[in-house]
């Protein structure tokens, strides 16, 4: 299985998320003006400041080239999965449902997160084994925001997939969201970083679950 | 034509700049402040004024959590 790490003028986290997805599978960065995916099974859309974030973040890249078939291609049931700025690209994308806005501390936060998974059977978290998962979060637009309806119907579809633990949501996001996908569930989103969370030199490998469930979404795919 | 665009947080949506600079008028000595509410000013000129509008739901706005108000000055 091979993974498609995209890249920006101003990403930062696409060689932590090449290293993660090399992990459990082959993958290649695909640059940010190319419009073939190159065949890959699954697109990750890395953290960093895509585009400088000017406007507000992920608006200018969710027009890039690349982005227009990422959407082509989750519109057609492929995975597809935003980590921080990614995440805030997808959204900006209406690929996922509601907003990130500025943190409510108004400041640039780095810092370990445990994150509840609330959603277990799902393409992005079903090889993980249970308990929290202790993940780092670095940003400064990571506060969460849907509308009620948008919630409730989030809610219904079980689209919320992994929330901050009790104390953990220093960004201020509505109901502690930390990550949700779409209605079809084959795209997901989350501000923490698993792709820093794959090694024990760095204290955890937590990460490594959201890359793992993905492979095993795409060869079951395959069966 | 020159044409400026206001973008505000919509009503509702916690706006923790607004609030930290109504917090700071007081100490200041400025007393009777409420509602403070931070957003972004985009001037540009324009050709076609009816553009203005899916500009704004397509890129200078996010309509999901701003509003957005055209001032065409002719």
């Amino acid at each position: 299985m091979k993974f498609g790490v995209l890249r920006f003028p101003g990403s930062c986290d696409e060689v932590d998320a090449l290293h993660a997805a090399r992990r459990v599978g082959d993958a290649e960065l695909l640059w940010h003006r190319e419009r073939d995916l190159k065949g890959v099974d699954a697109i990750v859309v890395p953290g960093g400041f895509s585009y400088g974030d000017y406007l507000r973040a992920g608006a200018i890249a969710r027009f890039s080239p690349v982005m227009e078939s990422v959407i082509a291609f989750a519109n057609g049931g492929g995975l597809v999965l935003g980590i921080c700025n990614g995440f805030q690209v997808l959204c900006e994308a209406r690929l996922l449902p509601g907003a990130l806005l500025p943190n409510a501390n108004l400041r640039f936060t780095f810092r370990q997160v445990q994150l509840e998974v609330v959603e277990h059977d799902t393409a992005f978290t079903r090889a993980h084994d249970g308990g929290r998962l202790s993940i780092p979060a670095k940003h400064s637009w990571g506060r969460y925001y849907a509308d009620e309806p948008t919630l409730t119907a989030m809610q219904e579809h079980g689209q919320i997939v992994l929330r901050y633990a009790k104390g953990e949501n220093f960004n201020g996001s509505l109901d502690d969201i930390a990550g949700v996908r779409n209605e079809q569930g084959n795209v997901f989103g989350l501000m923490p970083h698993p792709e820093h969370a794959v090694d024990e030199l760095t204290g955890s490998t937590d990460g490594l679950c959201i890359f793992a469930s993905m492979r095993m979404a795409v060869e079951g795919a395959r069966v | 034509m020159k044409a400026r665009v206001l973008i505000r947080p919509k009503a509702g949506i916690l706006d923790p700049q607004g609030e930290a600079v109504q917090r700071a008028l007081p100490a200041l000595g400025f007393e009777g402040v409420a509602n403070v509410h931070i957003g972004r000013l985009v001037e540009l000129d324009v050709d076609d004024a009816s553009q203005l509008e899916p500009m704004c739901e397509k890129l200078l706005a996010n309509p999901l959590v701003e509003d957005y108000e055209i001032v065409l000055n002719q």
